[in-house]
């Protein structure tokens, strides 16, 4: 084949890119659209949750925009894939921020790539909410971070709690990853609640990411002879340390974090995800009428069950839009994110994660700063394929 | 419980010593270390994955699909990418190189056609139930793993050691040119050992990931880690040093897991391989000579 033919085809395929590109520049520049930045890992480690994250957010903007939108402006998401590294959410956040204009933006999906992104944004004046990021300190960074997602050290005292009171715990023994921050500030959490419960602890285990084996460790903390074993980790290592530990012999309860939260548990773990304690501000079986609605609208939409991090995005953007209602937009980007700031704090939203609304924390000097989420979690423990609410 | 620890480092050393026999094998004769042999596991995981619930073919039958689709890669590897590079006679280094980027490609097309979240081979293909013997809490599969890489080694090693084709391989360890001149197929051998090598790992995939149930995109790299480590403990492209290396590191792990603390574990696993490579810096089998060209 000659090299001209692709050519001509390249040059086609590069002007009618150009076209396309102004044409979109032509649209975004109309009126009655309110630009929206979303920044999540779509690809690498965290990719699961990241899509979870991006499906709740399109979802959300759909129902707000076929309800005629925010006061007849339609929502329009851009969305970026941050990887779930650092560079690239600093990398995304400056693109949504500069070249896109966004009036906010969602995002990053860890609490690692948080705490190097979310400051860009703080500077740029430009709201940042994060949907996931549960690791302490993110809304220290300033007065342009908010939250909804309820962090770790206000869900698992509830846990720890819930589960020794029902399932007659008197001693634990802790299994956590140490090499990431996620799974390592879960441990911290953890740590702190047993401490202030007095709840004995037989012996506290690591592991490292991608580990196949756990039976070492399991075989060690069987041999400690606990009542549960409170687990700090992601999915991919949790479901198969579910699994050796039944393999094992250990049958004691699990008491799990944010990372244990999911349905997936069930099919990764099957056959052992029995009796995993978890707590979170969201669950499959909370049978309210917002969370009804968003599990059907969810599960049509996509053909599979929503898990926490949907819901907790899809209660966000609906967060932002009750803000966007008070805001007048005017066209000058500084003034309309200044006034989306000004209005986002006071939002009382009842959504699928439950009432929820804004509480303001402390830089590390003690001053104001960004906004966590005030909420209570619900506990639910693991029974055949379902979370099973525990009063 | 100590029981129950020897046999948990038994089988994990196993599973390191199985990915390394493949790794190790190219090294020896192809003389580079190949930094997508844990892409290449990973293939194979999927490959077997997909030949169960998309084809619904038994296990054995989606491990020879496995086999086969991680050997075609590692063959295409070859062909396409060390080949060039050993017909321009680059650096050592190079291939190395090369591999690093093959690898991650490898794992972004699949992150992009099976997406990154964890998947895992359907439940009830393998009695999850342990059995008890002797006390001991034990697995058929970890049976099979064990059981395997003896195997396994042990045909390899009679392999090189007694047919005509290892002598070819072996002589192209030592110098490929002379290798050449004396007449051996050095191209074709360097497929067939790419291929071999690949299959292997696509094998150790399968095993691994039944074992782990946790397939994702990713899942190669930290087993390459501890690959890397095994191959060079057991003295870089000897069988045997693989296989007595992957049990070294299985015992030290799960030893100082059990003695010292889980905290310390690769501190101590990865000391002691410190410690063995001073005394023998070129390994336990290092018998490996610098390659003349």
């Amino acid at each position: 084949m000659s090299i001209a033919p692709n050519r001509s085809v390249l040059a086609t395929s590069i002007a009618s890119a150009l076209a396309t590109t102004a044409l979109l520049g032509a649209f975004a520049a109309q009126a009655g659209e309110i630009k929206i930045g979303v920044a999540e890992a779509l690809s690498g480690g965290a990719a699961q949750y990241g899509n979870s994250i991006r499906n709740g957010f399109q979802l959300a903007a759909e129902e707000i925009n076929a309800a005629g939108g925010v006061n007849g402006d339609k929502l329009s998401l851009v969305v970026e894939d941050e990887q779930g590294k650092k560079e690239e959410a600093i990398n995304a956040f400056k693109k949504l921020l500069f070249q896109d204009k966004v009036v906010m933006l969602f995002g990053p999906t860890l609490s690692n790539s948080a705490q190097a992104a979310d400051p860009i944004a703080q500077a740029s004046k430009t709201v940042v909410f994060g949907t996931s990021n549960t690791a302490d300190g993110i809304t220290s960074i300033g007065n342009f971070v908010f939250r909804n997602s309820v962090t770790e050290a206000d869900v698992l005292p509830v846990t720890i709690r819930t589960a020794v009171k029902n399932a007659k715990i008197k001693k634990v023994a802790v299994l956590y990853g140490n090499d990431d921050v996620f799974t390592k500030s879960g441990y911290d959490n953890f740590k702190k609640a047993l401490d202030e419960q007095k709840l004995p602890v037989t012996t506290t285990e690591t592991f490292a990411k991608g580990d196949v084996d756990f039976k070492a460790q399991l075989t060690k903390i069987k041999a400690s002879n606990p009542d549960a074993v409170v687990l700090s980790a992601l999915l991919a290592e949790g479901a198969p340390i579910m699994v050796q530990a039944r393999q094992l012999g250990l049958n004691v309860p699990f008491i799990g974090g944010n990372g244990m939260n999911s349905v997936k548990v069930f099919d990764l773990a099957k056959g052992a995800s029995d009796n995993l304690w978890v707590g979170s501000p969201w669950s499959l079986q909370n049978h309210s009428k917002e969370n009804e609605s968003f599990v059907v609208a969810y599960t049509r939409k996509y053909k599979g069950a929503p898990d926490q991090f949907a819901a907790q995005a899809y209660d966000a953007l609906h967060i932002a839009a009750t803000a966007f209602k008070k805001v007048k937009f005017s066209g000058d980007l500084a003034k309309d994110r200044a006034a989306v700031r000004d209005a986002l704090p006071d939002v009382k939203w009842t959504g699928a994660t439950g009432a929820f609304s804004f509480r303001q924390t402390t830089d590390k000097a003690g001053a104001p700063a960004g906004y966590d989420a005030q909420q209570t979690p619900i506990v639910s423990v693991t029974k055949g394929v379902n979370y099973d609410i525990v009063k | 419980m100590l029981e129950q620890q020897l046999f948990n480092a038994l089988s994990l050393g196993c599973v390191y010593a199985l990915f390394a026999l493949g790794f190790t094998l190219v090294f020896g004769v192809l003389g580079v270390v190949n930094l997508s042999h844990g892409s290449v596991f990973m293939v194979g995981a999927y490959a077997a994955l997909e030949a169960i619930t998309q084809l619904q073919l038994p296990l054995w039958a989606a491990i020879g699909v496995a086999c086969v689709a991680s050997g075609l890669v590692g063959l295409l590897i070859d062909v396409l990418v060390l080949r060039t590079l050993r017909q321009r006679n680059v650096p050592h280094l190079i291939p190395m190189i090369a591999t690093i980027g093959l690898g991650i490609t490898i794992n972004s097309l699949t992150q992009g056609v099976f997406g990154a979240e964890n998947q895992r081979f359907p439940a009830g293909l393998l009695p999850q139930d342990p059995l008890q013997i002797f006390g001991l809490h034990v697995t058929e599969l970890e049976l099979g793993i064990i059981l395997l890489s003896f195997v396994l080694m042990t045909l390899l090693l009679l392999a090189l050691k007694k047919t005509q084709l290892g002598r070819a391989l072996r002589a192209i360890a030592e110098s490929p040119k002379a290798a050449r001149l004396l007449g051996i197929n050095v191209e074709g051998l360097f497929m067939l050992t790419s291929f071999a090598a690949a299959a292997l790992g696509g094998l150790a995939g399968v095993l691994i990931g039944l074992y782990s149930n946790a397939l994702f995109p990713l899942m190669g790299q930290p087993v390459m880690h501890k690959g890397i480590a095994v191959i060079i403990l057991g003295g870089m492209g000897d069988i045997r040093g693989a296989m007595l290396a992957g049990l070294f590191l299985g015992f030290a792990e799960v030893l100082s897991v059990a003695y010292i603390g889980s905290t310390m574990r690769d501190a101590v696993a990865f000391g002691l391989l410190f410690a063995v490579l001073l005394i023998r810096p070129k390994g336990l089998f290092g018998s490996v000579k610098e390659r003349k060209v």
